[in-house]
This record gives C-alpha cells, sequence and structure tokens, in this order.
C-alpha cells in the first residue's frame, strides 16, 4: 500500500478522505482519519494532493456515504470548484460532501466563505476552528438522517 | 531411457514451436531446435518436426512441458467498475497470467458492448467491480448481461465479495466459472494472485482443447501460457533460489512479430520523498503487452508512432528506404533483410519498438504548482534503481553482436519525465531460453536459475 492510503476493516458506512488539490499538509489528514475511524467509520484515506476525480473513482467503488476533503493551503475555493457537478455527472448526485481547513487565504469572514461553498454544493462547511469532532458530529446527524446509523 | 531429471520443454508459439532439452542434474541446455507450428492442422506435426531435430537425445525426458501463444494465446475481456481502479486491476492481474487484453469495459455493460464482446470471441471474461463490501450494483448487472448476452464463454469473477453469492446465482449451470478474491479489496489495494491463478485452473481445463492444444496430450503436458512462463522466469532470476542469489531487480523485454511484452521486477516506488505516488499501487512482478509494437504483422503501426525520419537517421538510410523496408517485411511475416542496409533499418525499427515499449510500461512523472513552487506526481512504477535489462525474442538473436544496440533505449534520458532504468546493464537471452526456464521453474528452480545465469550474455 502506498504510503498516501490506507483504510479500515470497520463495517460501519464508507467515507473517502483526501487533502485536495496540490495541498501538501499531511498532520490534520492522519488525525482525521484515526479520529473518524474512531467513530466507527469505514474511512478509505487517498492521503494528500488529491483530485476531485480520485475522490469521485473511490466514492463509486466502495459505494461510499459521504467525501470529506480537507483543503489547509488557501486555495480550496479553486480546487473545490465544480466538484458537485461532477459527483452528478458521476452519478453521485445524492453523497454527502463536507470540506474544511483553512479554506481561504488568510481571515476572510467565514459565514462568506461558508455561503460560498454551501453555494458549490457542499453539505456542510468547517472553518479554521473546527476539528475532528465537528466533522463527526455533522456526519452522525446527515446519515442519520438518511437512515443509516453508525459508532 | 527416460531420466528423472531430464526435462523436454516446449513452447507452441504462433509461428515457431521451439524445443528447449535440459538436464536439470549437470544442469546443461542438451539441445535445442524449432520447425513452424502446425495449429490449423495438427500441432503434432510441428511438434514432431522439432523432436526429429533434437534426435535421439530427446527420449531421455522424463518429463514434458508445454507453453502455449498459439492460435492468438490466452484471449481475455476484463471489466471493472472504474476505469483508473478495477477495470486496471482486471487488466493487470489478466496480463499477469499471461493473457492477451483484447478489450476492457468499464461501469455498465451496454447492449453495444455485448454486440463487440461477441465478434471479439474472448477465450474468456475476467469480471471485477467494487472493493470488498462496495458497489455490488455494477458487478451484478454485469454478470446478467454476460448470462445473457455471452453464453459459454468462461468467466472469472473477481469483483465485491459481498456480491459473490448473489452471482453465483446469476451464472448458475454455466460450465466454466471461477470465483477468485477481488483483485481490488480495498481502495488502491491490489491483490492479483488469486485471480491469476483461476484464470490459469480454466486456460488448462478449457482453451487448451478449445485450441486444439490437448492433442499434444500424449506428447507433453500444457502447462501454461507462453508470457507466463516467462514471468516466472524473470521472478525466479531476479529473487533468486534458496543459496544462489538472484540479480535483484530487474526489467524484460520480449519482441515478436505482432506484439511487444516488458516485464518488471521491480518495486517502483518514489525516489524522493519529495514525490508523491498517484492512482493504484502497481504490482512487483508486472507484465505489459504491446499489442501495436511488432516487427512484423503491426511493422505499420510502429512506423506511425516513431518519426520515419528519426529511423532513417539511426538507421544511416533513406527515409524512403525505410518506409518500402517497412511495408515488405510487414505484409510478409517470413520476410528478412537481405542487405547490410535493410538489416541496420530492420534493427533500428526494433530498438525503436523496444523503447516505446518499455516507456509505456515503466511510470512517468508530472510537474504540479504548488504556492510556493513545483512538485512532482509519480504515476506507475520508478525504474530507475533497475540494474539489470534482459532483451528477448526473434530480433534480439538475429542481431548477433549489436543485440546492445537494441537495447539501448532502455535508459532514462536526462530531464526526461519516463521512469526508465538511470543506468541499466543489457543481458541478451540470444539462445531464447526464457521461457523454457520458467517451465522448468517449477520443478528444477535451482538449475533454472543457474542456466539463465549462464546463459544471458551482457550486451
Ligand atoms: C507544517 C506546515 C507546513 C509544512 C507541511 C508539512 C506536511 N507535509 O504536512 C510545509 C512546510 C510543507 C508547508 C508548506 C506550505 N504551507 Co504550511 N503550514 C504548516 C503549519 C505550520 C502546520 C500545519 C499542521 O500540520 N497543523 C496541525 C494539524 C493537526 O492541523 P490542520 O492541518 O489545521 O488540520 C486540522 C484542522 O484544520 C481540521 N480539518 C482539516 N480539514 C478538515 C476537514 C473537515 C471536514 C473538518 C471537520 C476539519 C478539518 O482538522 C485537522 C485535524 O485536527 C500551518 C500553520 C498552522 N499552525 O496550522 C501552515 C499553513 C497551513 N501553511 C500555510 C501555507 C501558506 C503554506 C504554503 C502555501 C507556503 C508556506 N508559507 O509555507 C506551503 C504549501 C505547500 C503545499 N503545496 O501544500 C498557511 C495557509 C494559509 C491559509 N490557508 O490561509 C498556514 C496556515 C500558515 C500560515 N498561517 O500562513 N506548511
Amino acid at each position: 500500500m502506498p504510503p498516501n492510503a490506507s483504510q479500515g476493516s470497520t463495517s460501519g458506512p464508507t467515507m473517502i478522505l483526501g487533502v485536495i488539490g496540490a495541498d501538501c499538509h499531511a498532520v490534520g489528514n492522519r488525525i482525521l482519519e484515526l479520529a473518524f475511524r474512531e467513530a466507527g467509520l469505514n474511512v478509505v484515506n487517498l492521503g494528500v494532493m488529491v483530485s476531485q476525480e480520485e475522490f469521485i473513482a473511490a466514492a463509486i467503488e466502495t459505494r461510499a456515504a459521504a467525501i470529506v476533503v480537507s483543503s489547509l493551503y488557501g486555495h480550496g475555493e479553486m480546487d473545490c470548484r465544480g466538484f458537485r457537478e461532477k459527483c452528478v455527472e458521476a452519478g453521485l448526485g445524492g453523497i454527502l460532501l463536507y470540506v474544511g481547513g483553512n479554506l481561504v487565504v488568510g481571515k476572510a469572514d467565514f459565514a462568506g466563505v461558508e455561503a460560498k461553498f454551501r453555494a458549490m454544493g457542499f453539505d456542510r462547511v468547517f472553518g479554521p476552528g473546527s476539528g475532528p469532532e465537528h466533522g463527526i458530529a455533522a456526519l452522525k446527524d446527515d446519515l442519520r438522517a438518511r437512515g443509516v446509523a453508525f459508532g | 531411457m527416460a531420466e528423472g531429471r531430464v526435462h523436454l520443454l516446449a513452447d507452441v508459439g504462433s509461428t515457431f514451436t521451439k524445443l528447449c532439452l535440459v538436464d536439470a542434474a549437470v544442469p546443461a541446455v542438451l539441445g535445442w531446435a524449432a520447425a513452424p507450428t502446425t495449429v490449423a492442422t495438427d500441432v503434432n506435426a510441428g511438434f514432431d518436426a522439432a523432436l526429429a531435430q533434437l534426435g535421439p537425445e530427446a527420449a531421455r525426458a522424463g518429463r514434458t512441458l508445454a507453453s502455449s501463444s498459439a492460435a492468438g494465446g490466452l484471449r481475455i475481456a476484463a471489466v471493472g467498475l472504474v476505469p483508473e481502479l478495477t477495470m486496471k486491476a482486471a487488466r493487470l492481474a489478466a496480463l499477469g497470467a499471461g493473457g492477451r487484453v483484447v478489450e476492457a469495459f468499464a461501469f455498465r455493460l451496454t447492449s453495444a458492448d455485448l454486440e463487440r464482446l461477441r465478434a471479439l470471441r474472448p477465450d474468456m471474461v475476467l469480471l471485477a467491480g467494487g472493493t470488498d463490501g462496495g458497489d455490488a450494483e455494477h458487478i451484478l448487472h454485469n454478470a446478467r448481461a454476460l448470462a445473457s448476452g455471452l453464453p459459454d464463454v468462461p468467466i472469472v469473477v473477481a469483483g465485491n465479495r459481498g456480491a459473490r453469492d448473489e452471482i453465483a446465482g446469476i451464472l448458475a449451470g454455466r460450465p466454466a466459472v471461477r470465483f477468485a478474491d477481488n483483485v481490488m479489496p480495498d481502495v488502491r489495494r491490489l491483490d492479483l494472485d488469486p485471480a491469476r491463478e483461476c484464470i490459469r485452473e480454466l486456460f488448462l481445463e478449457r482453451i487448451v482443447s478449445a485450441k486444439g492444444l490437448d492433442r499434444l496430450r500424449s506428447r507433453a503436458e500444457v502447462v501454461m501460457p507462453t508470457p507466463e512462463a516467462v514471468l516466472r522466469a524473470v521472478a525466479l532470476l531476479s529473487r533468486g533460489h534458496a543459496s544462489s542469489p538472484g540479480l535483484g531487480e530487474l526489467m524484460a523485454v520480449d519482441i515478436g512479430g505482432a506484439t511487444t511484452d516488458v516485464y518488471s521486477c521491480a518495486e517502483g516506488r518514489p525516489a524522493s520523498p519529495a514525490v508523491v505516488l498517484r492512482g493504484l499501487p502497481e504490482p512487483f512482478e508486472k507484465r505489459t503487452v504491446e499489442a501495436d509494437i511488432g516487427m512484423r504483422h503491426t511493422l505499420a503501426s510502429l512506423l506511425e508512432q516513431c518519426q520515419a525520419a528519426d529511423l532513417a537517421g539511426a538507421a544511416g538510410a533513406p527515409t524512403d528506404a525505410v518506409r518500402s523496408w517497412a511495408e515488405a517485411a510487414g505484409r510478409d511475416p517470413g520476410h528478412l533483410p537481405a542487405s547490410e542496409g535493410e538489416h541496420r533499418i530492420d534493427l533500428a525499427l526494433a530498438a525503436a519498438g523496444i523503447r516505446l515499449a518499455a516507456e509505456r510500461h515503466c511510470g512517468w512523472l508530472e510537474e504540479a504548482y504548488t504556492p510556493e513552487g513545483r512538485v512532482w506526481i509519480q504515476e506507475g512504477k520508478d525504474l530507475g534503481p533497475v540494474r539489470w535489462v534482459v532483451g528477448s525474442g526473434g530480433p534480439l538473436a538475429a542481431a548477433g553482436s549489436r543485440a546492445g544496440e537494441l537495447l539501448a533505449g532502455i535508459r532514462r534520458a536526462p530531464g526526461s519525465v519516463r521512469l526508465l532504468p538511470a543506468a541499466p546493464q543489457f543481458l541478451a537471452d540470444r539462445r531464447y531460453l526464457l521461457w523454457a526456464m520458467g517451465l522448468l521453474a517449477a520443478d528444477e528452480p535451482a538449475a533454472a536459475l543457474e542456466l539463465m545465469k549462464r546463459h544471458l550474455e551482457p550486451c
């Protein structure tokens, strides 16, 4: 297995995790993998520098319930553009899409950033202050609403 | 009189049936012979003609093993879900089993795909799709499509484990179906050996007789497709056996009249932590086949992909001469160079084909720009550290002392993004032994290794 890919053997719902674009910040990705796995999810971690196409391909093969995207280096908006549309094209129109990290350069007003990513089709948007626990809590709610429980 | 450790090894190739007589106790190659393959009439005729050349020595053989690539080789259609994931995994498994992937299909098989499959008449379908516990819908759809649209073709199922029982129901009553572990149990993790083994079982059980090779039965045991024998030889040469060390990471290329096979036994990981690996990890033992690169039947398409002018430069011949040679040789597989000039053109074409096939086999680097500069992304295997490159096939045997020229292109050019070996040493399989040593490897690995080390010549 290459260093930037690993997966658990939990039987919970499957989620795809990765850091999008040309972003190589690897530490947070590892922490997210452990935390989501601990919470009972089957985490397919694609590591850093992951393209939209790679997220989508992995989600199709694994029939994933969610794609959790990180962007730390400030270029998230550019990297995430068109992601939902590509999911729709690939038959994954209904998949949960989360994004978090340092989504834009500098300290922009978060409400504005959130609105922008929501408009791009992301179901949940997490700002700099949010850790894995916020993502896990939201995923529990969203999956429960779809009749899937875990953890 | 038959002796336990004397083996007669045979390869029923597409043009020639070759025999190699080996005494593993010495070890020594006792004899070698070749005669035109006669699969259209009775394979025994070609076998017997080659046997007659070996003379009475051949009667010493205690065991006769054969490989085959006759009648188009083992033609496999690969079916997966996502092109870069399970479809690619299925393709790699089929190639590793010595098959020729006639076509690969992704997502849902359509009625047009089935039409195409019926026209292609593959010997076998390898059906993958979904990780274990992942998508089942596509592979079930495809199993149903094959059940109704492609009767009688043997199928190896190697996809999502969770769909297996249902697929068994869908394909119930079909004579030749095998279930193997998933070729891609998790995203980006491959497990190709179980599927390879099932392909081989079906090959022995079904394909051998379908191609008339069972008529050889009183003379030889047909045990595997030729490319698998070569892969086994190369793997043994790389790994070594017991107290005899192997050569370590290596590459091999076998150029034929219609296709060119490339093998590597190498990890291929990124050379530096600054390079990020993308896509499927590739198997340590990897084989690729280029169906459009060959020295006779496919010469026209090889020429199309090279610059005729570059070839002319390499051969020291006018461009027109290169073109007319390619035309003549492409038309008639038996065509041989009649002059020094034609010989040079033939060599230049073989060298270009070998380089092209090797470039397609190895991985490559792609630049990605980040806010603080450039980073590199690697796809496929980095064969930079590979020390040895073995050349095999008719053109190498015919090149004599110039075999090295044929392989010289398998070297990473400065600044190139193709991850070929950086400082390779070349070995020529002048006596055409690789396939034979692959057949011998199961019974007599030490002898097979020793004979390869002795007879592969530095060039
Ligand atoms: C270490 C580091 C690097 C290392 C990375 C080494 C590696 N391979 O991992 C190096 C030196 C290579 C690097 C390079 C760059 N870095 Co840097 N780097 C950092 C630094 C100091 C720490 C990152 C880290 O590991 N944090 C610890 C982990 C645990 O936290 P985390 O990554 O934030 O992840 C957590 C949360 O964000 C959250 N989270 C993340 N994703 C998601 C998703 C969801 C859904 C949820 C719920 C939560 C969540 O959970 C994670 C786990 O707790 C930060 C500053 C900082 N203190 O954060 C800058 C920082 C991230 N880098 C920055 C920048 C600009 C860069 C560069 C562009 C240039 C530069 N100035 O160096 C390059 C980009 C390279 C590239 N192509 O990616 C900026 C980003 C600015 C922005 N976005 O506005 C930061 C914030 C520094 C700064 N204040 O300027 N960097």
